[in-house]
């Protein structure tokens, strides 16, 4: 996983409450078995006026040439609702995002990124339409710096702004960590806990194992 | 200490805690669909890792298969064959039980687990599917992953899970005549929030929500994930244990009088404490049709369309006129002046017997026809509910209807690119979203109950039995 120390960039806002995941990569952009080719998909049914032709809706602001290098996503609450596809996060980091600053993340959405290196950052309503607005006078030059290490969000004028974020993730991220290694070091607990189990809740465990 | 019956699940699965918020939990069961499970079997292949407990892991085909009789690998869903062979190569090269495209068993994942004893009344399950949560209603401790996570728990048989927080939502009242539990679960995501569970888990509570049964307990719980919450739960209880006993996976002999001894301690204690509650009066509730773009956006039959001014801030009126504009609906309009295109009768949340028995039930009392114009389709949850049905005759009862008879999968709750019923076609559909564009271009979903979804197709118009 790519790690996530400090970044700066430009951002787009997308204040909306609820964009959901069928909005970030509808189902029929999700082609191949695969976690590429996914950015072309990325928001399609709002960022193309037509599903078909791919002509582009040109006030969407992601096909605005104002916006042609952000790399932050501005959102409201509960980005990331509804399905659990990963396509998402994959479909958001292949086009080029490194972090979501939102007041809340669907749940599934959270976890997913988390694991993708794309950094979720929640952040107070205000806080974000202050962002928002900031961003919006000049979109070109106005650039974000986020630092993980020290959990802040550096916005021009208004200042450090702080986010929370747990430790675990917080050191998976910032040191590009493969989870499923770093489990693999606690097997002996696993089968250990596995053996306790066994006693108390023999029904669990089926055969062929 | 007091606990919640969250509280003792996720005690019981704790292997390890790994910070104040996270820990390392055992997962029980583990489940895959043909859209999002072949992803994560070829990351584990890839990393040449191994499921660690085939015995644990199971794939059904859902997602992408086609629904008409006579089916093959063959999709209207362009490439929808390649996730089909990749799934059932993936699958059996991992060594894990697959419910192939013609085994009898097949059907829905959240639909298929519980009917074959898979999810377990206190168990862990997880799924690379939001509505995992479904089986919450079963008591199970269910959740919806990504790939990644699916990937670390068949490598590991366990997760690094944050843990949520507590809160109960808890029903007063008796459940009036016709209320369905599609229809409490839509109301109290109206009255919550798509937002107000995120962080939580979800337990279902009150003398009302004891006496439904184990079918509309997964209805209600399937939709948690509607709420943004962790998951939904029930407490099991006899009626639970009664509809696991003698199921395929589900414990025998001696280890069935240990387990459903152990289940029944499952459920909150009197004293135990909850960061969040809310209150909700069933006599309240009229039966339920989306209007909008959201879950929450959800009203009784007869009740207006919200105008924008009653939004409660800047942002939900901004969130209210996109809904209005893409449903292309009116202000204070009634919901009966819309007509439909189509109907749909099926998904995870609404594909069970007990659904289909009370849409063929009022089709069958009225006599009542498919109106002109609109397309009706029931597909049944799974080939056991299929043939349940059959024998019941329900499928010559929607036949002569009016409505298309399917094979079991997710069909028309989403579109993927293959089969859908229009462009912008209006829908009055069992299923549990109404995104824009979730179930084609364009296309305009309503959620109802499949009583509301029955009626609707017949008077060509959105309604509700009740009320015809």
């Amino acid at each position: 996983m790519r790690p996530f120390t400090v970044h700066t960039g430009a951002a787009v806002p997308l204040l909306r409450d609820n964009i959901d995941t069928d909005a970030i990569i509808p189902s029929r952009e999700m082609k191949t078995v695969s976690k590429s080719g996914l950015a072309a998909g990325l928001f399609a049914p709002w960022r193309y006026s037509d599903a078909i032709t791919r002509a582009k809706n040109e006030e969407f602001p992601l096909n605005q040439p104002l916006y042609s290098e952000a790399n932050i996503l501005i959102s409201g609450h509960n980005f990331g609702c509804g399905s659990s596809r990963e396509h998402a996060v994959w479909a958001l980091a292949e086009y080029g995002f490194r972090a979501i600053m939102a007041h809340s993340f669907g749940s599934i959405f959270k976890n997913n990124a988390i694991r993708n290196g794309l950094l979720p950052i929640e952040l107070k309503w205000p806080e974000l339409e202050a962002i928002a607005r900031w961003i919006e006078s000049d979109p070109k030059n106005h650039q974000i710096m986020i630092d993980l290490k020290t959990q802040t969000v550096n916005a021009g004028p208004l200042g450090e702004l702080i986010f929370e974020i747990d430790d675990q993730a917080k050191n998976m991220l910032l040191n590009g960590l493969d989870e499923i290694g770093l489990t693999e070091q606690l097997e002996s607990e696993i089968t250990a806990f596995e053996n306790r189990d066994r006693k108390r809740r023999p029904w669990i465990y089926l055969t062929g194992d | 200490m007091a606990q919640t019956l969250f509280d003792k699940l996720w005690q019981e699965h704790e292997i390890k805690r790994l910070s104040d918020s996270q820990s390392l939990l055992y997962i029980d069961r583990i489940f895959l669909h043909e859209r999002t499970g072949a992803v994560a079997l070829h990351g584990l292949e890839a990393a040449q890792r191994q499921v660690r407990r085939r015995a644990h892991a199971f794939c059904t085909m859902d997602h992408i298969v086609d629904t008409f009789p006579g089916r093959t690998d063959k999709t209207l869903m362009p490439s929808g064959t390649d996730f089909i062979v990749a799934t059932r190569h993936a699958a059996h090269d991992a060594g894990i039980t697959l419910f192939d495209i013609n085994d009898p068993d097949q059907g829905i994942v959240h639909v298929v687990s519980p009917e074959q004893g898979i999810a377990l009344p206190g168990s862990t399950l997880i799924c690379p599917d939001s509505h995992t949560c479904t089986l919450g209603g079963l008591g199970a401790l269910a959740w919806g992953v990504g790939s990644t996570e699916a990937e670390h728990a068949l490598a590991t048989s366990t997760l690094r899970v944050q843990r949520p927080k507590n809160m109960r939502i808890h029903y007063i009242g008796e459940i009036p005549e016709h209320l369905s539990a599609k229809d409490i679960i839509l109301a109290t995501i109206a009255k919550v929030g798509a937002g107000g569970g995120a962080g939580h888990a979800v337990e279902f509570t009150g003398a009302a929500i004891s006496y439904l049964s184990a079918e509309e307990r997964m209805t209600l719980c399937n939709m948690a994930v509607e709420l943004s919450a962790f998951t939904g739960l029930v407490a099991p209880d006899d009626c639970i244990i009664d509809y696991v006993n003698g199921r395929a996976f589900a414990p025998k002999g001696d280890d069935w009088n240990k387990a459903f001894q152990h289940w029944k301690t499952l459920h909150s204690d009197a004293s135990a404490t909850f960061d969040r509650k809310f209150e909700i009066d069933l006599t309240t509730i009229k039966p339920q049709i989306t209007w909008g773009t959201s879950p929450e956006h959800s009203i009784g039959f007869d009740e207006a369309v919200p105008s924008i001014k009653q939004a409660a801030t800047p942002a939900q009126a901004q969130a209210w006129s996109r809904a209005l504009q893409y449903m292309d609906m009116k202000e204070n309009s009634k919901l009966s002046d819309y007509p439909i295109q189509a109907a749909f009768i099926g998904s995870c949340t609404n594909s069970r017997l007990s659904d289909l028995r009370i849409a063929a039930n009022y089709l069958a009392s009225t006599s009542n026809k498919v109106a002109a114009g609109v397309k009706a389709i029931c597909v049944p949850g799974s080939g056991r509910v299929k043939r349940a049905a059959e024998a019941e005759g329900l499928d010559q009862i929607f036949i002569d209807a009016g409505f298309e008879w399917r094979e079991p999968g997710c069909s028309l709750c989403f579109y993927a690119g293959g089969e859908n019923f229009g462009t912008q076609a209006r829908i009055a559909s069992t299923t549990n979203r109404n995104f824009e564009g979730r179930q084609g271009l364009g296309a305009r979903t309503h959620l109802a109950s499949p009583l509301s979804v029955a009626a609707s197709a017949c008077a060509g118009h959105l309604t509700t039995a009740e009320y015809v």
